[in-house]
């Protein structure tokens, strides 16, 4: 249990920090990370950290073992690793192409979607003042 | 017919595979996808009547019985917004044939918008907290692809900006659904209900607030909207219409749906918090809306003032709360897409979205500007367009509560969003055309003279300003079958409405 906790705290902790860099790459790889300790976390909800036993009936038995470990959890923990994977492949690339085709890697310096307000503090007409 | 559940979300994904497997061919492509979102309208309508005689239609998927196997419900909340859903996605796609800036025709349009439908329609009719999250995560997927498919820098920008805080948001509910499991031992949105309220409120209460800071980023609430103004205006009027019309309103009724429904038994603080930030997010939406002379901007700003008065619905936390919310849903959906639809007339017309260089439409084309007189009063919420109910039910009912603050913020929001709404008015119809500037130059400066190609564009604008003029003269059917249907809703029983009820 103590090693699933601290894996969530530790991805988090990393995650948080690579997001909160101006880096896009290092932004969306974050993002991905703490997507990993919340599926850590979902999975720790199932008690399949405390459990001894596999949530399979055994021969003969009419139910699951007592001590047996929850698989919903599991199942939905898969369902989120599958959605975060087309959303990291989907990211990874936006990042990418955004660099190469901008030259540039500062989410601060990005402003193609908001143009900053021109000197007089108007808003930009068609994206230059 | 318990089957007729499952068509929000069967009919747009299977559109999207034809669609998907057309590809080669743009005619038969654009030809299934009109004909899919018109059996969805259908689909819809169907649904809604059967929901109307019979009250709430469900279906287990594999026959597993309620609480473990995965449900799909329609109660008259959940069948109303896919009617709404349905009737958008119609005459979006109807406006896309049009030559008013639509979305460039690249191959993945048609399937990508028919996934965002299912999307959509699977979060209406979900009976399942996991489910939500699944559709959340699909409609994700596809506002994103609809976001960076025209390929500009400034476009890939934005989807950059969306999917950084929508996918921060979606986690949050991923684990916020894995905390309320833990909590109590459910995902089902029925069996959920019952635990809430046999339980004590502290043992899942703080872990509802996770989910809820959720809903509340994909809602576009203060202070977690900064997603919204930083992408919707990169889009392509007829995706920017649906992007408006539904997507910042799925996450409202995701709040309504857990608030007014599934945790009614909340207690007072938390729907508190939500009324108070109703009132931020209603004054700085049209204060930022008030500052732009980009239509397209302007109206992304509207937005977010517009998720201000549906949260100060789910925020007042009676039933009457929760029926004036769906009907200004349902007005704002029609009154939104419609503006922005005209918006994209305008730009065809006038060769830009800055108001600046518009002007002289009210001579030129009277007819447009009648449709955008009827949309912006029933925005500004002027008699008797639907606006003028919508607003009506709400801050009487915020009144009845003793809210004065609420319903002052909501008075001077209809006045912030009147003062938009005329300098749209002014600028854009009212005043000469501006002589045009050669360096800026564009063909679609030539338009007012050749106006071939926006006959669908006028269709989809006059079905939707028809739409708001009839809920605006005839509202009683729909307030009282909304009435009964926010009598369905968990809220019924736990806070019934002083108001409308008469006791207090």
């Amino acid at each position: 249990m103590l090693v699933v906790a601290c894996a969530v705290g530790v991805s988090l902790t990393a995650g948080v920090y690579l997001t909160s860099s101006r880096d896009l790459l290092r932004c969306v790889i974050g993002i991905s990370l703490i997507g990993v300790s919340a599926n850590l976390a979902m999975f720790a909800a199932g008690r399949s950290t405390t459990a001894s036993a596999p949530p399979v009936v055994l021969e003969g038995a009419r139910q699951l073992p007592v001590d047996a470990a929850n698989p919903l959890p599991q199942a939905l923990v898969l369902t989120a690793i599958v959605i975060s994977f087309a959303l990291t492949c989907f990211s990874l690339v936006l990042a990418l192409v955004l660099q190469q085709r901008t030259g540039i890697s500062d989410a601060d310096a990005l402003r193609r979607s908001e143009p900053p307000p021109c000197p007089d503090g108007k808003p930009p007409l068609e994206g230059e003042c | 017919m318990s089957s007729l559940v499952l068509t929000p979300v069967l009919v747009p994904l299977g559109t999207a595979l034809l669609t998907a497997a057309l590809v080669g061919q743009p005619r038969a492509q654009r030809l299934t996808a009109l004909l899919g979102t018109g059996a969805l309208l259908g689909c819809a309508g169907a649904l809604l009547r059967e929901v109307q005689r019979m009250g709430p239609v469900r279906t287990h998927l594999g026959a597993w019985p309620a609480p473990f196997g995965i449900e799909l419900v329609a109660d008259g909340l959940g069948a109303a917004m896919v009617l709404l859903m349905a009737i958008v996605g119609a005459v979006t796609l109807l406006f896309q044939q049009s030559c008013a800036d639509p979305a460039p025709a690249r191959p993945g349009l048609l399937p990508l918008f028919s996934v965002l439908l299912a999307g959509v329609g699977g979060t209406f009719v979900t009976g399942d907290l996991f489910n939500l999250y699944v559709w959340f995560e699909v409609l994700l997927l596809a506002a994103l692809g609809l976001l960076a498919l025209g390929g500009q820098v400034r476009q890939l920008d934005a989807t950059l900006k969306y999917f950084v805080l929508n996918t921060l948001g979606t986690l949050l509910l991923l684990v916020g659904i894995g905390y309320l499991y833990a909590a109590t031992g459910h995902l089902n949105f029925g069996a959920l209900r019952e635990a809430a309220g046999r339980g004590e409120a502290a043992s899942w209460l703080p872990f509802l607030v996770v989910p809820l800071l959720a809903f509340l980023v994909k809602a576009g609430a203060f202070p977690l909207f900064a997603w919204l103004p930083a992408s919707y205006h990169t889009l392509p009027g007829p995706l920017l219409a649906l992007f408006a019309g539904l997507l910042t309103k799925v996450g409202v009724y995701a709040i309504l749906r857990t608030l007014s429904d599934v945790f009614a038994a909340s207690p007072r603080v938390i729907y508190e918090c939500v009324g108070w930030l109703a009132v931020p997010t209603m004054i700085v939406g049209a204060l930022g809306a008030a500052y732009h002379w980009d239509l397209r901007r302007i109206l992304a700003f509207h937005v977010i003032s517009q998720i201000g008065y549906l949260l100060l619905g789910v925020g007042l936390g009676t039933m009457a709360g929760a029926s004036a919310t769906v009907f200004y849903l349902g007005h704002n959906v029609l009154a939104k897409t419609n503006l922005v639809l005209i918006a994209a007339i305008v730009f065809r017309l006038g060769g830009s979205y800055d108001l600046r260089r518009c002007g002289g439409l009210y001579k030129a084309r009277p007819l447009l500007a009648v449709m955008f007189l009827i949309s912006a009063f029933a925005m500004v919420g002027a008699p008797p367009l639907s606006g003028f109910w919508a607003k009506l039910m709400l801050i009487r009912e915020t009144l009845l509560l003793e809210r004065g603050v609420w319903a002052a913020a909501a008075l001077t929001t209809g006045f912030l969003t009147l003062y938009s709404m005329s300098k749209i008015w002014l600028e854009a119809f009212w005043k000469e055309r501006p002589p045009r500037d050669e360096s800026h130059g564009s063909e679609a400066g030539h338009a007012l003279e050749r106006p071939e190609g926006l006959g669908c564009a006028y269709a989809a604008v006059g079905i939707l300003a028809g739409l708001t003029v009839a809920l605006g003269l005839f509202p009683e059917p729909v307030v009282s079958f909304l009435d009964r249907s926010a009598g369905q809703l968990g809220v019924a029983r736990v806070h019934p409405s002083p108001g409308f009820g008469g006791a207090p």
